[in-house]
């Protein structure tokens, strides 16, 4: 059974299993693990940015494609239902004609991308999809009346899933049992099926031939696989999958904007998460992104306090000040692309290149 | 891939007079789109304005872009943290501008043009260095490995960056042209920015240089040649990694010039500037096609162009025009203008 519903791709070693277990379990039980809505907040972004994150491994980890337009992607599909639900009102079928139009575009737009651009290098392709989500961020914020521009698009979502809505008047261990707690059940599972759906994508005979793409795409053509045909539906799967991922984020933050969802910044820190967590691996997804976003969310407090500790030494506090918690990732993504290039979960597995 | 497994044009067409046009059909592109802008302008001094101010661009992106395409050419790499060199470069050139603002800021055209020089100057060697540690440090390891080199470089540009902000806070700098160099001359309704001169004058002597240096002297020699095929050129007994390492710190002092050139172009600085400003290099070296100097130049010019019409005609279309521009082109030629 469980077999099964992982598509036989188990994370490996035990303590690797062990690890990725805890993750989920802590996902899963969230709202009752870590009271708090900034804590909620934080489970809810990893949850989302797995699937984002697994998402991109479909491409860079599976194919050996390199694109930088996959935030354009994740925008898609946040932008699709902010501009429903800010057009329609809050409610479901908002969401839905959102979703779909969001999804539709991302997959019609990778489509066109992916015929444009696959057929040359890969490095063409990178600076292609690179030029592409620029002016698509650029596009975004100069179409003001239809997605608010800079500032972004805050609107309602169905009432059944704000804090204002109660499902029962008694608590479980203290937590307050209200909508927040039914839009985090739709986030987690949300992104527990995508996870799945790749799980299940990688695993299957489409898979290893994406796997025998990246490995030697001339040999894989020669075997009689139409490679571009291949690369091009592996694009918009992930595509598809990413604008999901942007939808649910839209419905957990109801707010979208350039920044939150389109951000150059956002396309480097998917790629960082994804080569420290380990590449060609959906698990390696889950292991980079938890570790990146409590990074993101609590490191800085470490440094902030770290910073303090070193205020006499001009340079080292200034590298240890909160808002330089990047340079020291940054680093990190350096020395594992050489020492480890398999990530974290290829560590564990003992796998080298 | 390495260079000899380029694809060769097998064709032997013989060079008629229509063969030589199609042939040096890219050269004419940017003629053609001047006078192509003309009819919808359709008055000579808003047109002759414009194509100053479009050459002006186009030759500091060309300063920024020629490195990044001879590295590409030779060492078949792509260098992601370019854009690191051409921030380095603008933050450096900046400094020692700030250093000489008496020098700087006097209404001496020569104490200003020789502030100027010794900041370009600053600049270059700046980044130079960073280009020489990048190399020996980062690029050095993953010759040959497109992906790897992909993820070195775009984790390189991220530390640079915060660096950068580390050493000159994270707030942009402002930072105004010299007095000789604001303004413009008018002739007629013509009106010629005093600085986009500048730009045209360096841009136009760098080419010149570089097409001098790459066609007259040994060493551009052994660089063509080795952007042809590097495994002759070693097997010749000449040491290509001497090369790599030369070309690679010359194209990032070139980044690094055309960063303080475009910082007092827009007036000014940020740590940021450097990865926009990569977009519009990496679609340059896209539409000239990778590794080719004159393809580059070719592109830069028509980028300025299109881009500064396009922003006269329709605003809105400007920002976008860059990247219409490189679909166009790719459709026509998909290994863009002067590839093989």
């Amino acid at each position: 059974m469980l077999t099964k519903i992982l598509s036989g791709d188990r994370p490996g070693k035990p303590l690797l299993s062990l690890i990725i277990i805890g993750i989920v379990l802590c996902l899963a039980f969230a709202p009752f693990l870590f009271p708090g809505t900034r804590a909620l907040d934080t489970a809810a972004r990893i949850c989302i940015i797995i699937a984002l994150v697994a998402s991109y491994d479909l491409l860079l980890g599976y194919t050996g494609i390199v694109s930088f337009a996959h935030t354009m992607f994740f925008g898609l599909g946040a932008y699709g239902v902010a501009i429903a639900s800010s057009n329609m009102g809050a409610g479901w079928d908002a969401i839905g004609l959102g979703a779909l139009c969001g999804v539709g575009l991302a997959m019609a737009l990778a489509f066109v991308i992916a015929l444009a651009s696959l057929r040359v290098r890969a490095i063409f392709f990178a600076m292609i999809t690179l030029a592409v989500a620029s002016v698509f961020g650029i596009l975004v914020s100069q179409l003001y009346t239809l997605t608010g521009g800079e500032d972004g698009l805050s609107y309602k979502v169905p009432k059944i899933l704000t804090p204002a809505f109660k499902l029962a008047d008694f608590r479980i261990l203290d937590v307050r049992l209200d909508g927040k707690l039914l839009a985090y059940y739709l986030v987690f599972v949300g992104a527990v099926l995508l996870f799945l759906v790749l799980l299940r994508v990688v695993n299957s005979p489409f898979g290893r031939v994406l796997q025998a793409i990246r490995e030697n795409d001339f040999r894989a053509e020669a075997l009689g696989y139409k490679t571009v045909f291949y690369r091009t539906i592996a694009t918009c799967i992930s595509a598809a999958v990413a604008a999901l991922a942007g939808v649910l984020f839209a419905i957990w933050l109801r707010y979208t904007g350039p920044d939150t969802v389109l951000s150059l910044d956002l396309m480097i820190n998917i790629l960082v998460m994804l080569v420290i967590g380990g590449m060609g691996t959906m698990w390696g997804a889950v292991l980079g992104a938890t570790i990146f976003v409590l990074a993101q969310n609590y490191l800085r407090e470490v440094m902030g306090a770290a910073s303090h500790l070193t205020a006499n030494i001009p340079f080292v506090t200034d590298l240890l000040h909160p808002d330089r918690w990047l340079f020291w990732l940054g680093l990190l993504f350096i020395i594992s692309v050489y020492t480890f290039p398999t990530g974290i979960v290829g560590r564990f597995r003992g796998t080298e290149e | 891939m390495s260079a000899s497994d380029r694809p060769v044009s097998m064709t032997d067409e013989k060079p008629g007079i229509s063969g030589f046009v199609l042939a040096r059909l890219a050269y004419f592109t940017v003629p053609f789109l001047m006078i192509l802008a003309f009819v919808p302008i359709g008055n000579v001094s808003v047109w002759a304005t414009l194509t100053l101010a479009g050459l002006a661009m186009g030759l500091m992106i060309f300063m920024m872009a020629s490195g990044l395409t001879l590295v590409f050419g030779l060492m078949d790499v792509l260098n992601f943290g370019h854009g690191a060199m051409i921030s380095v470069g603008a933050f450096a050139g900046v400094s020692a501008l700030l250093a000489l603002t008496p020098l700087y800021l006097s209404s001496s055209v020569e104490l200003n043009l020789l502030a100027l020089l010794l900041a370009a100057l600053v600049a270059m060697a700046a980044a130079g260095v960073l280009g020489f540690v990048f190399e020996r440090t980062l690029i050095r390891p993953v010759y040959g490995n497109h992906l790897k080199q992909i993820l070195i470089t775009m984790g390189g540009l991220i530390v640079i960056e915060q660096l950068i902000v580390v050493v000159w806070g994270p707030n942009e700098i402002p930072i105004p042209r010299p007095e000789s160099l604001k303004g413009a001359f008018v002739f007629g309704d013509i009106v010629m920015e005093k600085y986009r001169l500048l730009a045209v004058a360096v841009g136009l002597a760098l080419f010149a240089m570089l097409r001098v240096l790459l066609t007259q002297t040994r060493i551009g020699l052994l660089v063509r040649a080795g952007v042809e095929n590097r495994e002759m050129v070693e097997a010749l007994g000449y040491r290509v990694s001497l090369l790599f390492i030369g070309v690679f710190v010359v194209a990032s002092a070139l980044a690094g010039l055309g960063g303080i050139m475009w910082g007092l172009y827009d007036e000014v600085i940020t740590a940021q500037m450097g990865m926009s400003v990569m977009i519009l290099v990496f679609i340059t070296i896209i539409i000239g096609g990778l590794g080719s100097i004159e393809g580059c130049f070719l592109a830069a010019l028509l980028i300025g162009l299109t881009n500064n019409y396009v922003a006269f005609l329709s605003p809105k279309l400007a920002l976008g025009s860059g990247i219409i521009l490189m679909v166009l082109v790719l459709m026509w030629r998909p290994q863009g203008l002067l590839q093989r």
